[in-house]
């Protein structure tokens, strides 16, 4: 059975009468230890999909599922105390701002404590030397003066540390990651990524990677869910999906990774930007912007269909040669 | 922290230089000769003008003068009333623990009452709570001190019967001014009914020279929270897995606070403008009652003193206000 279990999730947003669907019909699974990478660029709906996983969407944002399920327990009819007792224990959430998640008026110490007071039954000395021992395991250098440091006082690199520090405190069966690099230096972020797998094989926890970097989760995901204007237009084995992507989009993103526009004089980009709430297009969201467009795919909606061990949410999805397969 | 005290108190010397100057000149700007002011409508003998302007150290430069008067200031010197003929400083000292019992209870009131109604405010943002909360502290915030005395003494004292109209304690009890604070100096004289009767007393002049305090800490409390619970560190907090009394108590209220404390600081100074007002209202001994005798008696050294005393307390809470902001703020704090 699968650590974690979404089916047909929709979050909206808005009057009932005109809602804005920020997520709608989102499938995922994660299996116990897996890495999965979640890719799309901003406004495509990956930190609200597990904002709202964990009961962190307020109204009047809506949440629907079919089924919600970590570790065996439902997550939907959970009364909100019950599942305070797995979020921030079982199932953890770091941030892209680091220097802004934590709160600048207490120290680190006293941040990394009041998790482990809540989730655990230590206390005093006991409770002291865990915290110190996670700074420790987050390589923060000169741990011990550090628990009396606040937030101001530290880098953008160390306070992702302390952040991810206080996410496996209680070593949780799922870490999601919600672009834990994007607000730091190059040098930094491979930092903190190598750290972000080590701690995963160490505590064999799952990892969900949110990010628009697809460079970021190439080397360590396993699979990859491509999401879209709120949709997941493709999911699939990491190899094969750097391989042959099947949705123009992923194409379009694999496009854009520097590396891959070597000696070209302009990066390659896709033109426009995720539709917002009254300019979703009537057919394919995707098809303002999509290079292979066609009429069908302004008047008709795709589903996400299987094709070849993959999902993809396209009319005419590309062969290996990277070309549309017209009928 | 020390060096942050020591600090702010060097920045507030020269307000304070510019305080003196301001009473001292207030002497100077009065129409006429001050001895002839003082003198009233009685004729005077010129040799008596000429002791009198050489006794007061009128005859001397203005600028001599003014060193006078700063070092008797300095020395504790505020001169003396020309009316009881009593030191500015000692009829001060008797009178201010009535004005800051009643500002004190008037802030505790407006505390009590501003800072839970802005929170509630600002957890139920939009509702009925917040709208009905939010109309009541404008509602507040927009009535005249004298009006709301004077609506409130009608209903509860003239109409109900339940509070006395003014003074401070029913006048068959003598009670010896230990501390100067009725409410104290009652529980220690031990006599029966004294404490309740200065509780009574007091409750209505708190309330109404604490309305104003309330709506506009209510206010700020309310915008306070709506700004810090969208941080980042409120999500963080809630992924931790935290309830959400604790996330608003511990994590948003002590940032919301910020804004607040210089509220609270700044309502120092409305509080005492509020407290001439309310102390003429009903009757209450203090220093802004005294002032507004004071200036109608042509009383100017004590107009003069008094000024300078109050600028001087001000001064200090606003001091105290920014040493605050360091205790609570620990960036501020460390900013060198």
């Amino acid at each position: 059975m699968s650590l974690l279990d979404i089916r047909n999730l929709n979050v909206s947003f808005g009057s009932t009468a005109q809602p804005f669907h920020a997520v709608s019909g989102l499938d995922l699974t994660v299996n116990r230890g897996e890495i999965v990478g979640i890719v799309g660029e901003s406004g495509s709906g990956k930190s609200v999909t597990m904002l709202a996983m964990m009961g962190l969407v307020d109204a009047p944002g809506r949440v629907t599922a079919d089924a919600l399920q970590f570790n065996g327990q439902d997550l939907l009819g959970m009364k909100a105390a019950q599942k305070r007792k797995i979020i921030g224990k079982d199932i953890a959430m770091i941030f892209q701002d680091a220097l802004t998640s934590l709160n600048p008026a207490y120290t680190v110490g006293f941040q990394l404590m009041e998790t482990l007071k809540l989730h655990t039954p230590l206390r005093g000395a006991a409770l002291r030397r865990r915290a110190l021992e996670l700074l420790e395991q987050v390589e923060i250098p000169d741990a011990k003066s550090r628990l009396e440091a606040y937030p101001h006082q530290l880098s953008g690199g160390m306070s992702q540390r302390v952040m991810i520090a206080m996410a496996i405190a209680c070593e949780p069966k799922l870490l999601i990651a919600d672009e834990p690099t994007t607000a730091l230096d190059v040098t930094v972020q491979a930092q903190i990524m190598e750290l972000l797998v080590n701690l995963q094989k160490q505590n064999e926890m799952a990892l969900i990677l949110i990010t628009h970097d697809l460079a970021v989760v190439a080397e360590v995901a396993q699979r990859m869910v491509v999401m879209y204007a709120g949709e997941v237009v493709e999911s699939s084995a990491t190899d094969a999906l750097f391989a042959t992507p099947r949705h123009p989009y992923t194409q379009a993103l694999l496009a854009s990774i520097p590396e891959h526009s070597k000696g070209a004089r302009r990066l390659s980009t896709l033109a426009g930007v995720v539709p917002g709430q009254y300019d979703r297009p009537q057919g394919c969201l995707l098809s303002p912007r999509c290079p292979y467009v066609t009429d069908t795919c302004r008047s008709t909606k795709p589903a996400l269909l299987p094709l070849m061990g993959t999902s993809v949410r396209c009319l005419t999805p590309l062969d290996s040669s990277g070309i549309p397969t017209h009928e | 922290m020390f060096s942050f005290i020591l600090r702010r108190i060097a920045v507030v010397i020269p307000t304070f230089i510019g305080v003196t100057l301001l009473a001292f000149a207030l002497i100077h700007m009065i129409p006429g000769d001050p001895i002839l002011v003082m003198m009233g409508e009685r004729q005077i003998d010129p040799e008596f003008y000429r002791a009198a302007m050489q006794r007061l150290g009128l005859d001397q430069p203005l600028y001599v003068q003014y060193g006078h008067y700063v070092l008797n200031v300095l020395q504790g010197n505020f001169g003396q009333s020309i009316v009881t003929q009593e030191p500015v400083l000692s009829e001060f000292l008797k009178l201010f623990p009535a004005t800051v019992e009643l500002s004190l209870c008037a802030m505790m009131f407006a505390c009590a009452i501003g800072l839970p109604a802005g929170m509630l405010a600002a957890t139920r943002r939009g509702t009925v709570i917040d709208h009905v909360t939010m109309g009541g502290a404008l509602t507040g915030y927009s009535m005249p001190i004298f009006w709301w005395g004077l609506i409130l003494i009608m209903l509860f004292s003239v109409h109900l019967g339940w509070t006395p109209v003014s003074g401070r304690i029913a006048l068959e009890y003598d009670i010896n001014p230990v501390t100067g604070f009725m409410l104290i100096d009652t529980l220690i004289s031990g006599e029966e009914g004294a404490f309740k009767s200065a509780l009574h007393h007091l409750v209505l002049p708190a309330v109404v020279l604490g309305t104003i305090p309330m709506a506009v800490i209510a206010r700020m409390t309310r915008s306070a929270m709506l700004e810090v619970l969208r941080e980042d560190y409120i999500r963080t907090a809630r992924a931790k897995g935290l309830g959400r009394t604790r996330i608003v108590i511990v994590h948003a209220l002590r940032n919301a606070l910020m804004p607040v404390v210089t509220v609270i600081g700044l309502q120092v100074g409305t509080l005492l403008a509020g407290a001439v007002l309310t102390e003429t209202i009903f009757s209450w001994p203090g220093i802004g009652k005294w002032l507004i005798d004071s200036i109608s008696r042509r009383d100017y050294p004590v107009v003069q003193g008094g000024i300078l005393l109050i600028a001087t307390l001000v001064i200090s809470v606003n001091l105290l206000v920014d040493i605050l902001y360091g205790v609570i703020n620990p960036r501020i704090r460390h900013a060198r």
